[in-house]
């Protein structure tokens, strides 16, 4: 064990032929922390967990997984840590049960443990009536639970989701946010990479954003909103908004930055404090009537697309592509 | 560690022989086809049918440990379970070698089972355990190093098929199952002593008809052994170089 640091990423770096799919990133992640990991697609995010995983042999740098050397001592860091790759990926010819005890042999849990250690997990995940279904026959949603309960089987301190909501329905992602907290309260250190940012922000604690390669920012995520909190975005209801030329008036207007429109509502981003005392008159005096103003505070997304440079609409794509 | 490691080797081929092997597609290769090729050269020549056992019991253990290890990796690989392998506290040397353990053993069930059926029918003029025991787990580890080999080499499931059929096609005529190397041309007759099956079936001659065959059984042996090796080793410096792990 070289130090109490769950993770220490230290200039790892992976090529795909010339390309650097990950770039000298360095970042840390401490013990029992749930530790974001957010970036656009292609960004590196699943080709670092898989360096960090052993599945995946770094071009340069170093990195220690639970104290051990993700190049020298692979095996132990393996006993140490749980993996849920984004696809669900257990044996479509295993029923449940077989398929949590197969992963405990595997474990070097004790003979005497495995069966308890699988029921309890079902139960946990809400699986018990699943128990004995084959695992191709599973929904998508208990395909995930059942792969996130394969990862901890062995009880690891450290555990590292890939996308782990990804495609699952509203109940199964509140149902899996829920048990990554009960793992957090149990003290394990959770790495997590998400496409959903209300969930990197309602459940980590710090958060590392990854674009081309490279980290940008590694921040708390109320640290992360700070970066735009210069920015003020307006939501402005209107009781015509299909006027003609009224989103080309709005843009003209001082200090507006962007100008979107939602159903009967402009969304205005400004570049800073919005000048009211010109503002409302100015549309009063084209004959707009203006039926409610509210003031949006900046969101995680706000940081994140302000710090990747992507269009809010390219992720909302992103999003739909991932769930497809 | 080692101890954690062997356990572990243990429980991949369990499961491999619990959730892939016994099943319908392996049964029709694995079993029907050498029984059903058993059966027509019995047809034709009863009276020789003896000194064909030896070649046919070969050929049911590379039939047997090849038909679901040839593509179990492909397979795995392609569904993305063989990645809960490689995640896992073992080293890749172990997950391969518990695969290979899989399709070892259903090979020498198969062979064993036919070999018990032919106990009913023939009086074997050399009957010994004691030779024929290491004589099938030996060949049936080399047929499933093979098709562990076969796996790895390549990327899709057909493709597999294709050259795991490719390597034993030609072996079955060459390797003195059917026609006796000695009659063979000489040419041919040297590519016969580069094929893993031709040792086989001389070990479970010599193990069945005669101690007199032409290679000697402790060399049939030792290159039966050079065969396991040199395939287990080929196959796990293919797939860390397809993984990405180095010597590339």
């Amino acid at each position: 064990m070289e130090d109490q640091a769950a993770i220490r990423v230290d200039g790892l770096t992976k090529y795909f032929g010339n390309l650097p799919a990950v770039d000298h990133i360095r970042f840390d992640v401490r013990a029992g922390e749930i530790f974001g990991f957010l970036g656009p697609n292609g960004a590196g995010k699943t080709t670092t967990i898989r360096m960090l995983c052993g599945l995946l042999k770094p071009s340069d740098g170093k990195a220690h997984v639970a104290g051990f050397d993700i190049q020298k001592e692979i095996v132990e860091v393996k006993g140490r840590i749980g993996v849920v790759p984004e696809i669900s990926n257990l044996y479509d010819e295993l029923t449940s049960l077989e398929n949590l005890i197969f992963m405990c042999q595997l474990y070097g849990v004790s003979k005497g443990q495995r069966r308890k250690r699988a029921e309890a997990l079902l139960q946990l995940f809400r699986l018990e009536g699943k128990r004995d279904a084959l695992f191709s026959s599973l929904s998508k949603g208990m395909k995930r639970s059942l792969t996130i309960a394969a990862a901890l089987v062995h009880e690891p301190p450290l555990i590292f989701l890939d996308e782990p909501t990804s495609g699952l329905d509203v109940v199964s992602a509140r149902n899996l946010r829920t048990i990554i907290k009960h793992l957090h309260q149990q003290g394990t250190t959770i790495f997590l990479t998400t496409h959903n940012i209300e969930e990197a922000n309602n459940l980590c604690h710090r958060i590392a954003i990854i674009v081309k390669g490279r980290i940008i920012v590694n921040d708390a995520p109320e640290a992360l909103k700070r970066l735009v909190q210069g920015e003020f975005t307006v939501e402005i209801g209107v009781q015509d908004p299909d006027l003609p030329g009224l989103t080309g008036w709005i843009e003209e207007m001082d200090g507006v930055e962007e100008v979107k429109r939602n159903q009967n509502r402009f969304i205005v981003r400004f570049s800073g404090r919005p000048p009211w005392e010109s503002f409302l008159p100015s549309l009063h005096k084209r004959g707009v009537v203006v039926t409610s103003v509210n003031t949006l505070q900046p969101t995680l997304e706000d940081a994140f697309v302000k710090i990747t440079g992507l269009d809010k609409e390219i992720m909302m794509m992103e999003k739909e592509g991932k769930k497809g | 560690m080692i101890s954690k490691e062997l356990k572990a080797v243990y429980f991949i081929g369990l499961k491999d022989v619990q959730s892939y092997y016994f099943k319908p597609p392996n049964i029709s290769w694995g079993i029907i086809f050498p029984l059903a090729m058993t059966l027509a050269f019995y047809l034709r020549n009863p009276r020789g049918m003896i000194d064909l056992i030896p070649g046919l019991l070969g050929m049911t253990i590379l039939f047997g440990s090849t038909s679901m290890e040839a593509v179990v990796i492909t397979f795995e690989r392609r569904l993305g379970s063989f990645e809960r392998l490689l995640l896992a506290p073992v080293s890749l040397e172990g997950v391969l070698a518990g695969k290979i353990l899989g399709g070892a053993f259903f090979g020498f069930v198969v062979s064993s089972a036919m070999l018990i059926v032919s106990l009913f029918f023939f009086s074997f003029p050399r009957f010994n355990l004691f030779f024929l025991i290491p004589s099938l787990i030996l060949s049936a580890l080399a047929f499933s190093a093979l098709g562990a080999f076969v796996s790895v080499a390549v990327k899709e499931v057909f493709e597999a098929q294709t050259l795991a059929n490719l390597f034993r096609f030609p072996m079955i005529f060459l390797s003195g199952v059917f026609i006796p190397i000695e009659s063979l041309p000489k040419p041919v007759q040297i590519i016969s002593y580069l094929l893993p099956l031709t040792y086989s079936v001389e070990l479970l001659r010599n193990s069945l008809l005669s101690s007199h065959t032409s290679i000697p059984f402790w060399i049939s042996l030792l290159i039966l052994i050079a065969f396991s090796s040199f395939f287990y080793l080929a196959s796990v410096r293919v797939l860390k170089k397809r993984l990405g792990w180095g010597y590339a």
